[in-house]
């Protein structure tokens, strides 16, 4: 009666191997040599410092945003909190003369913002999907009542130099979103917290039923996630000197699209922060090697859609394939006993 | 009427899942205008003999005829163009629909791409009268009872030509009167030929309605005979009948003081409850589906709101409504829903281990990978978990190790006072359940208290000290393990 149970001498599959960054990486990898060869100014020293610089400020949303998305979740109001951002920051920078404060401002403003849209999620039990519309149009338009619609200049020099400054040869952003990823990659991977959020993300029932925190872990990721946009907002407007409340329309398009280019799962649970930011790289080179081959930007937005939906679909089919051998394992089990 | 050609029979039917043989060789036939009864236990095999009748499954060896043909039938489509019509017992059809788009779902009548209401509901009010139901053909379907609802698919099925008409449980949220009524409609079915295969747990209604009744045990037909030469007692012996016990550890266990003591708890499924559970106790909810057990292990885990009612741990107070509490208090949950409520399916074998306990391998939350390693290779082998590498997505296991890893997950909880456990070997093979039953054991012999919640007697009667039985979310019964038997229990379960 008691068979001893056969395994099947299957690969082990890990869930390392599920987010798999290695095509991506070659995908980057061959799209970086492609663009050389056409155009060799690509690795220009200027032009690699240029690039890292614009795909920053979408790194440094794109690290909350990740956390939002493996928790199983979306926040589609990242565009409208950066104009946030840049009024707050400007309007307090004005009204101060210090770049801090302006800063700190919007820092605050994200940790409300985000833990208004956390709080609406958790407690009333409403899709993000839907809250999150629901606030970007909110932001958008208090953006616009406080602007009267129009931008707010900077009149304050020091504030230009947030954003376009640089240490050693490196831009200030660049610096601050190494030091911002090496920051979440270490939340992810070595933290109770970063563990709870891959686990809720993966069956939040069984969260719960395990009695994890699951709201709280959520109201976290969405206060983390609007606190980083709402850096990233700043610094657009740094570098723009100025506040404007159009700033980052589509912005979570081209976010949202980054992460999940890079294997981060919309339904949840499985990807990995490198895999974010190979895809933000990817979305990034893409954008600067059309400009420099003079292809115009609505050309760019097609390039960009097209790439987008390419890349999902490989990746679907990627897992497809593995789902099949999961059952294909599954029932060679099933004949064993 | 038996001289005709049954109008559905299968001989020696077998259906196996992943590690269960869910179906052994069931033969059974249902005739034209006849009411069949099949009664047995939760598990037994029932619900899958439905599915398999209906396309939902298919079978694995046997043979399953329709009016003496071959039935061919490989999706439910193809049973309902066959004629067989299946109620299941939650309704599935759309609310939100009026009852006529709902009796003619995907074949409205149609001309040149219109559909033509008139005649629709000119139609559905034939259907409609067949069954004796008065109400408008425009309703939506969300106006109706339950009761109503259900007349309404059984008109669906008579005007689908059903042969064979399907019933899973059908008076379970029906009261009296309409249980009458339903039985007037099931007499005029059969008055039409209609062949009704009648499934229930209330013994009572199976004798009023059926003509004949089939009992099933394990997957497998024990008996069939006229409803008129049994008798209630003779059927729950039929239903229990003897099994294997030698698959049972032997009870050498010394329960201590109370642990857990439940005082008048309510959430808004279960009401009142009242039991303790000692030291290195075995307990057990035995009840039938619907009774109310799960919903009692999610009122004491503080998944569901407490309405009234103190748990307490070692004479203190756990906080409500907060599964933290519970767990900080020293109690831990398997539940039912392996799959759903259970494994982390996106995380391995080890990452699943440490969720609930991650504090005890952290210094300031930040995980010391080679502690976590050390406390999860111990318990993996302390409880041998069959797994290739602890770094295997836990999905890749079969039933019975997922389910270790689940117990594995609250066994290397350090201050673990109370397991729950849920259903503990559902869908599990023989010999895995086996072990789990002994790793219980010795679990409780170290001085772990559990409560597990089964739907198999056996199992309750096999584990157990004391047994508490659930009845319409209520504690109908307390029994003493050693002088409680299958026969007593479930008929207090039924009541």
């Amino acid at each position: 009666m008691n068979m001893p149970q056969k395994h099947p001498k299957n690969k082990v599959l890990t869930h390392f191997q599920q987010s798999d960054t290695s095509v991506l990486l070659i995908a980057l990898v061959l799209l970086c040599a492609i663009t050389y060869i056409l155009k060799p100014v690509f690795l220009s020293e200027r032009n690699i410092m240029n690039t890292l610089r614009q795909v920053s400020l979408t790194a440094i949303c794109g690290f909350g945003l990740t956390l939002i998305i493996l928790v199983g979740e979306i926040d589609l109001s990242v565009g409208s909190q950066q104009a946030v951002a840049g009024v707050l920051s400007v309007v307090v920078l004005n009204a101060t003369g210090s770049v801090l404060l302006a800063i700190l401002a919007a820092l605050a403003g994200g940790l409300v913002v985000g833990g208004l849209n956390g709080l609406i999620i958790t407690k009333f039990k409403i899709n993000s999907m839907i809250v999150t519309l629901g606030t970007m149009a909110i932001w958008r338009g208090a953006s616009m009542v406080v602007t009267n619609a129009v931008s707010i200049q900077s009149n304050v020099a020091a504030f230009q130099n947030f954003a376009t400054g640089y240490i050693g040869p490196v831009p200030n952003a660049v610096v601050i979103a190494v030091v911002l990823f090496a920051a979440v990659y270490f939340v992810l991977n070595h933290t109770t917290f970063g563990r709870y959020v891959y686990a809720i993300g993966g069956n939040p029932e069984a969260a719960r039923f395990a009695g994890l925190p699951v709201e709280r872990v959520k109201l976290a990721v969405y206060i983390i996630g609007s606190v980083l946009t709402m850096l990233a907002g700043v610094l657009l407007a740094s570098r723009m000197a100025s506040a404007q409340p159009t700033a980052g329309t589509g912005f979570e398009m081209i976010v949202i699209a980054s992460v999940i280019l890079g294997g981060v799962s919309l339904s949840g649970g499985v990807g990995s922060i490198t895999g974010a930011v190979i895809g933000m790289l990817i979305l990034g080179v893409l954008q600067n090697a059309l400009t420099l081959m003079d292809v115009n930007s609505f050309w760019q937005d097609i390039t960009r859609g097209v790439v987008i939906i390419l890349a999902v679909a490989v990746d679907s089919m990627r897992k497809n394939s593995i789902a099949k051998n999961l059952i294909r394992a599954q029932r060679q089990q099933k004949e064993g006993i | 009427m038996s001289r005709c050609i049954p109008v559905l029979e299968v001989h020696g039917i077998h259906k196996y899942f992943p590690g269960v043989h869910a179906l052994k060789g069931v033969d059974f036939d249902l005739m034209p205008g006849e009411v069949h009864a099949l009664v047995g236990e939760n598990g037994a095999g029932k619900s899958t003999l439905i599915k398999v009748l209906s396309g939902v499954y298919a079978f694995d060896e046997g043979e399953y005829r329709i009016l003496g043909d071959p039935a061919a039938i490989e999706k439910p489509a193809d049973a309902i163009r066959k004629g067989i019509g299946v109620i299941y017992q939650e309704l599935n059809s759309v609310r939100s629909l009026s009852v006529a788009e709902n009796i003619f779902f995907g074949r409205l009548p149609q001309k040149h791409g219109c559909v033509q209401w008139k005649q629709l509901y000119a139609q559905t009010q034939q259907y409609l009268s067949a069954v004796g139901l008065t109400v408008k053909p425009q309703t939506k379907l969300q106006y109706l009872s339950i009761a109503q609802q259900q007349l309404v698919e059984i008109a669906k099925a008579i005007s689908l030509q059903a042969k064979v008409i399907i019933m899973d449980e059908p008076t379970s949220a029906l009261s009296p009167k309409e249980i009458e009524y339903l039985f007037a409609v099931i007499r005029s079915l059969k008055t039409q030929n209609v062949g009704v295969l009648y499934i229930s747990h209330k013994l009572e209604e199976v004798f009023t309605v059926a003509d004949r009744i089939t009992v099933f045990r394990d997957g497998a037909v024990v008996g069939t005979a006229e409803a008129t030469d049994l008798d209630q007692d003779t059927l729950i012996g039929m239903m229990v009948g003897r099994r294997m016990t030698d698959m049972f550890p032997p009870k050498d266990r010394a329960p201590g003081e109370i642990v857990l003591d439940v005082r008048h708890l309510s959430t808004e499924k279960v009401q009142d409850l009242c039991f303790t559970v000692r030291r290195g106790e075995i307990v057990g909810f035995s009840g039938l589906m619907g009774a109310g057990r799960t919903e009692m292990t999610r009122a004491l885990f503080g998944i569901d709101e407490r309405l009234s009612g103190d748990v307490l741990m070692d004479g203190q107070p756990v906080g409500k409504n907060s599964p933290s509490a519970a767990r900080r208090a020293g109690v831990g949950l398997v539940t039912e829903n392996r799959k759903e409520q259970g494994i982390l399916p996106n995380l391995s074998v080890g990452r699943n281990t440490t969720i609930v306990t991650l504090d005890q391998v952290t210094r300031a939350h930040v995980i010391l990978p080679g502690r976590e390693r050390a406390e999860i290779q111990r318990i993996v082998e302390a409880i041998s978990v069959k797994t290739p590498s602890v770094d295997q997505l836990i999905t890749k296991l079969s039933g019975g190790n997922q389910q270790k890893v689940l117990l594995a997950r609250w066994l290397i909880k350090q201050n673990l006072k109370l397991l729950i456990i849920d259903e503990p070997t559902r869908g599990i093979d023989v010999g895995a359940k086996a072990e789990i039953y002994h790793l219980m054991n010795e679990l409780a012999r170290q001085g772990l208290s559990i409560l597990m919640v089964s739907s198999e007697l056996p199992e309750i009667l096999g584990m157990c000290d004391r047994v508490y039985v659930m009845r319409d979310g209520r504690i109908s019964g307390e029994f003493d393990a050693a002088q409680a038997s299958e026969k007593t229990l479930l008929a207090r379960a039924i009541g």
